[in-house]
């Protein structure tokens, strides 16, 4: 079983975590003058590193997002980081 | 010259002590360039370079391997075959593919080892009885084998199966294709693998490509740890490996990459002769010709590379299977593994050309890439040699993300794959 840390709630089981999205992914605006490729690359195109990963977790129990650096091969969690304002 | 398999050359052999056995493929070293290069030792890059020489008459062909021919998804997939999709689009796919592997034994003088033995997918709900009807009028509309099955009838097809009143899900019924079954993957490998091979294609392990060759915004072949090796055309039959190799090539996919796992028990005399899966608790299973119960289930939950499962899937896994079929509580679990898939957002492959001229695709098969391995290497082979999709690849195109088209088939088939 995997630990994973919640910046609010400290190291908590794998399973209390759902995982969003890559972090750094923008959205492009104003989505008038968004081609259908651009709205294609943000909604679908995956950078799905092999190594370290910056990605966007939920701590389901608590509810909060945040930032987890881990590594998808050998699974090390780096960190995690809150993503509220003043805080990341 | 490869030598013809048949039951008097098995006899000749075993009377001179098995010694006149050839080996089924070379082991050549990389020639510096050849028509078509593909990358991925698979199941679908083999079936590819064989259907370059069969159907289109290349033979200046090489698959790249990283690692041993067969050794990925190939060889760690639970070689269920069944083509009881939702959308036509897919059940034009994957039952062309059922087809081709219908012959495919004879014609590759291979025996992969072809058990059509039927899929149960079991209804355990009212609502899910109305689902399973759906999804066979729409597989009865596709043209494909399927039937709706009372609650007496898919008792019948596995009498193991749960039926007490105390059970979590208790059985409906269920749907039915009877063409659906099972395979020897690692046959399919070999037999793609060492007919390739008679027509003269070269089948190079041990070697990574580490960077495409690109020439007037074209690729025009392959760095690897073996040299540089230069191309016509390059195909990418890759699984989790896509999205590193399409970053080398200057693109991103729409992929998540993922652990798969699946688990076998010790072997014990047969008692299930079809496959049973249960959307409910997400497990599939079947008994292997060893006797074998062969467990498997839905993704991991962390996105990974690693080439091992983690608790909590198995942990589901292993309970649905403890729900559906309770005697087999007895048996000891022998084996566990797990395969890297590459999870496409519609759960769709992704075949046609990249963005990068002179390279195309063949990837994104998420779990099911070993039911669409003759349909994959026929489609690519396609593509290659006329730089055209086939009819039955284009709505697989890459550009079905930017259209919006997509063939949601999670959806649509309720399907994990």
């Amino acid at each position: 079983m995997q630990l994973f840390s919640c910046p609010f709630c400290g190291p908590r089981d794998e399973t209390e975590f759902h995982f969003g999205a890559e972090a750094g992914n923008v959205r492009p605006e104003p989505a008038a003058s968004t081609s259908a490729e651009a709205w294609a690359d943000y909604l679908h195109f995956e950078t799905n590193p092999k190594g370290p990963s910056r990605e966007i977790w939920v701590h389901t129990t608590c509810g909060e997002f945040f930032l987890m650096e881990r590594d998808t091969v050998t699974h090390e969690v780096k960190g995690s980081q809150s993503l509220r304002r003043g805080e990341a | 010259m490869t030598r013809r398999y048949s039951a008097f050359g098995l006899l000749r052999e075993g009377l001179r002590g098995h010694t006149g056995w050839q080996p089924a493929w070379r082991m050549p070293d990389p020639k510096p360039a050849y028509d078509a290069v593909i990358i991925g030792g698979g199941g679908q890059g083999l079936a590819t370079a064989y259907y370059l020489a069969k159907n289109h008459g290349m033979t200046r062909v090489a698959v790249i391997e990283k690692g041993w021919l067969g050794g990925g998804n190939t060889g760690r997939n639970t070689s269920t075959i069944r083509s009881n999709y939702f959308y036509p689009e897919s059940v034009a796919l994957y039952d062309f593919s059922l087809r081709l592997y219908e012959g495919l034994g004879r014609e590759l003088n291979y025996n992969i080892m072809l058990s059509q033995r039927g899929l149960v997918s079991v209804a355990n709900s009212d609502a899910e009885m109305e689902i399973a009807a759906r999804t066979v009028n729409a597989m009865q509309i596709n043209g494909v084998d399927g039937e709706l099955l009372g609650a007496e009838q898919v008792i019948e097809k596995a009498p193991l199966l749960n039926t007490t009143d105390r059970a979590r899900f208790p059985i409906y019924g269920g749907t039915w294709q009877g063409r659906a079954g099972v395979a020897r993957h690692d046959a399919v490998a070999w037999g793609y693998a060492r007919a390739a091979d008679g027509f003269g294609v070269d089948i190079i392990q041990n070697c990574e490509v580490t960077g495409f060759l690109v020439e007037n915004g074209r690729c025009v072949g392959v760095e690897t740890s073996r040299g540089t090796i230069r191309a016509g055309a390059v195909g990418l039959a890759t699984a989790g490996q896509s999205s590193v190799l399409a970053a080398k090539a200057g693109f991103k996919l729409p992929i998540r990459s993922f652990a798969l796992q699946a688990m076998v028990s010790e072997p014990v005399k047969p008692c299930l002769d079809t496959v049973v899966l249960y959307p409910g608790t997400g497990t599939y299973l079947f008994q292997s010709d060893k006797g074998e119960i062969v467990v498997g289930g839905g993704l991991d939950r962390v996105l990974s590379y690693g080439h091992r499962g983690n608790p909590p899937m198995q942990t589901q896994v292993l309970s649905g299977l403890l729900e559906m079929f309770p005697s087999f509580g007895q048996l000891r679990l022998m084996r566990q593994w797990a395969g890297i898939v590459d999870v496409v957002p519609d759960s769709s492959p992704i075949i046609g050309p990249s963005p990068l001229p002179g390279l195309y695709l063949d990837c994104g098969w998420g779990t099911g890439g070993f039911k669409a391995i003759p349909a994959g290497g026929y489609l690519l082979a396609h593509l290659i040699s006329t730089g055209q999709h086939h009819e039955i690849s284009r709505p697989f195109d890459l550009d079905r993300f930017a259209s919006g088209r997509l063939i949601d088939e999670a959806a649509g088939s309720g399907i994990p794959h």
